[in-house]
């Protein structure tokens, strides 16, 4: 299953007339069907932002975000959870402190009526790497890399089309960051899952993204492919100064 | 693959969660006195035909206030009931007063605070401000308003109890879940299609579910009182039951002469307050959630 995305002036916009003020000016971008786009920019440019409203978690928000082609506004509430999922930024913050991963796991499948729980349950547990006895574990019993495994497993759960990927790998070790984002390319490759990552880490663009774009104040400075990291091809002022600068630190490095 | 997740691997997790609150309890002396005095008074209750050396109605005008010793262990009152009995008998009026108030209050508290917080807005605004109107009255005036307008009894006594005790548990609730309702975790059940209710029922309660329990185990303490009190204005518990509070009020009467129709009711109702609090406050240090890590 896969879906195609599309932006289209997407925008947050604070009180009316003169005294407007705009929190995202305007984003616009689409994301063709199995294709992993990034997001990229300093903190506060409105990255996570875009991801809250395109899984309406933010609702205040004007623009047009079609999936498939159809609105997504449009589209019924269960239907639209089968399509997109999202995985956050925090595994600490992001399970039920009080739930052991069989409830988490279980409760899409409950709300959604789907069968053979058991079984599924198993296979996204398997699939996401971990040894289906943790079932019964609870998120203390876990680290953080399992519990960001755990995470991904229950947005997949459901098998959405399109994955929004919240800077899912910067709370956790550097090894372990290694681990998801492998684990995130292999679903990719599996499933042909879409994905829209959130990051401010360019190395992981350049390991995952196929393109990405540049955010700066909750605007979208520029496009650019993946291929465009190594040599710093982008033509926007700041684009270019925030790959050389991650250029520098990894030649440092 | 080992295979050991079924269903009953899970009631074990459960049963040791509890055995480590109970250590946690009886580790610390003054929690550990508090289980002990409410285990008597539980069993006191379930065993009184047994404990009980009279009937605690039976009444003998040849042999009234007698003092504590010679065939009666704390004397007899003024119709010449055994005081000993009464006060078993009397275990049994306590603990049903407490448990329904518990049961109604703690899920009305609940309810109404986790609903004020997640949904927040107008409804948020509605439900405190009725909650705000309940706390504005001083409970035991309210209870006694209400048990006047029901007409006495132990009954009503209950209702009116629970009628003033769910305020401070909603306004509770409520603060907690708004630590939490924006929280990954509320957000990702979002994201899955869960309704608003089953957000409250399956997220939000069992957060709140700990401080909860902890405030209504500190709550008993002021329930019993109250129930006392509206018992000795007789309002509560009718005459001839054996309620420790009523017992007071008619031994009043006899003080001076005749102390243990006053002081025995009297060190109970004192035994097993200060025992509800003292397991709250245990309960505390056992279930709080920011020191769910250190066990």
């Amino acid at each position: 299953m896969t879906a195609s995305l599309e932006i289209r002036d997407l925008s947050i916009t604070f009180g009316e007339g003169p005294d407007a003020v705009k929190v995202l000016p305007s984003v616009s971008f689409s994301v063709a069907p199995g294709e992993c786009f990034g997001l990229v920019g300093e903190s506060g440019s409105g990255k996570s932002t875009v991801l809250r409203c395109v899984s309406l978690l933010t609702t205040i928000w004007s623009g047009e975000v079609k999936i498939d082609g159809r609105d997504l506004r449009e589209l019924p509430l269960k239907q639209r959870c089968r399509l997109i999922q999202m995985v956050f930024q925090d595994p600490y913050g992001s399970l039920h402190p009080r739930q052991s991963v069989r409830t988490t796991l279980a409760e899409p499948l409950r709300i959604h009526g789907l069968d053979d729980h058991e079984g599924r349950m198993k296979r996204a547990m398997i699939e996401v790497g971990l040894p289906v006895g943790f079932l019964d574990r609870f998120p203390h019993q876990l680290s953080g890399g399992q519990r960001q495994r755990v995470a991904i497993a229950r947005a997949l759960i459901l098998e959405p089309a399109l994955l929004l990927l919240d800077e899912p790998t910067s709370a956790l070790d550097v090894s372990v960051q290694a681990e998801i984002l492998n684990l995130l390319a292999r679903l990719r490759e599996e499933r042909g899952l879409t994905y829209v990552m959130v990051t401010h880490d360019l190395a992981v663009v350049d390991h995952m993204c196929d393109r990405f774009a540049v955010m700066l104040r909750g605007e979208i400075t520029e496009i650019l492919p993946r291929e465009a990291i190594p040599g710093n091809q982008a033509t926007h002022p700041y684009a270019r100064e925030l790959i050389g600068a991650s250029l520098d630190y990894e030649g440092r490095a | 693959m080992t295979d050991i997740a079924s269903s009953p691997a899970r009631l074990p997790g459960w049963l040791s969660a509890l055995r480590n609150i109970l250590a946690y309890l009886l580790r610390s002396p003054t929690s550990a006195f508090g289980l002990a005095v409410i285990a008597v008074l539980v069993l006191t209750a379930a065993l009184a035909p047994w404990i009980a050396t009279h009937d605690p109605f039976a009444q003998n005008l040849d042999n009234v206030l007698q003092p504590p010793g010679s065939g009666h262990l704390f004397g007899t009152d003024e119709l010449g009931r055994d005081i000993f009995s009464r006060l078993v008998y009397g275990a049994r009026i306590t603990l049903r007063i407490i448990f329904l108030v518990s049961v109604v209050v703690g899920p009305i508290g609940l309810i109404v605070g986790a609903t004020a917080g997640y949904v927040g807005g107008w409804m948020d605004a509605v439900l405190m401000r009725v909650t705000d109107i309940f706390l504005a009255f001083p409970s035991l005036i309210l209870s006694l308003a209400f048990v006047a307008a029901l007409g006495p009894s132990l009954g009503n006594a209950i209702i009116a109890i629970a009628l003033t005790s769910w305020p401070p548990i909603a306004r509770l609730a409520r603060a907690e879940t708004m630590t939490f309702r924006k929280a990954d975790y509320i957000a990702a059940a979002r994201l899955q299609g869960a309704s608003p209710l089953r957000i409250i029922l399956k997220s939000i309660i069992p957060m709140c579910l700990p401080s909860v329990v902890i405030r209504l185990t500190l709550n008993m303490a002021t329930v019993i009182l109250t129930a006392a009190g509206l018992g000795f204005l007789g309002l509560g518990a009718q005459p001839p039951e054996p309620e420790w509070g009523a017992m007071i009020a008619t031994g009043r009467r006899y003080m001076i002469d005749s102390w243990w129709l006053v002081a025995c009711p009297g060190v109970a109702i004192l035994c097993v307050s200060l025992a509800f609090n003292l397991l709250g406050d245990g309960l505390r240090d056992a279930l709080d959630p920011r020191q769910m890590n250190r066990r």
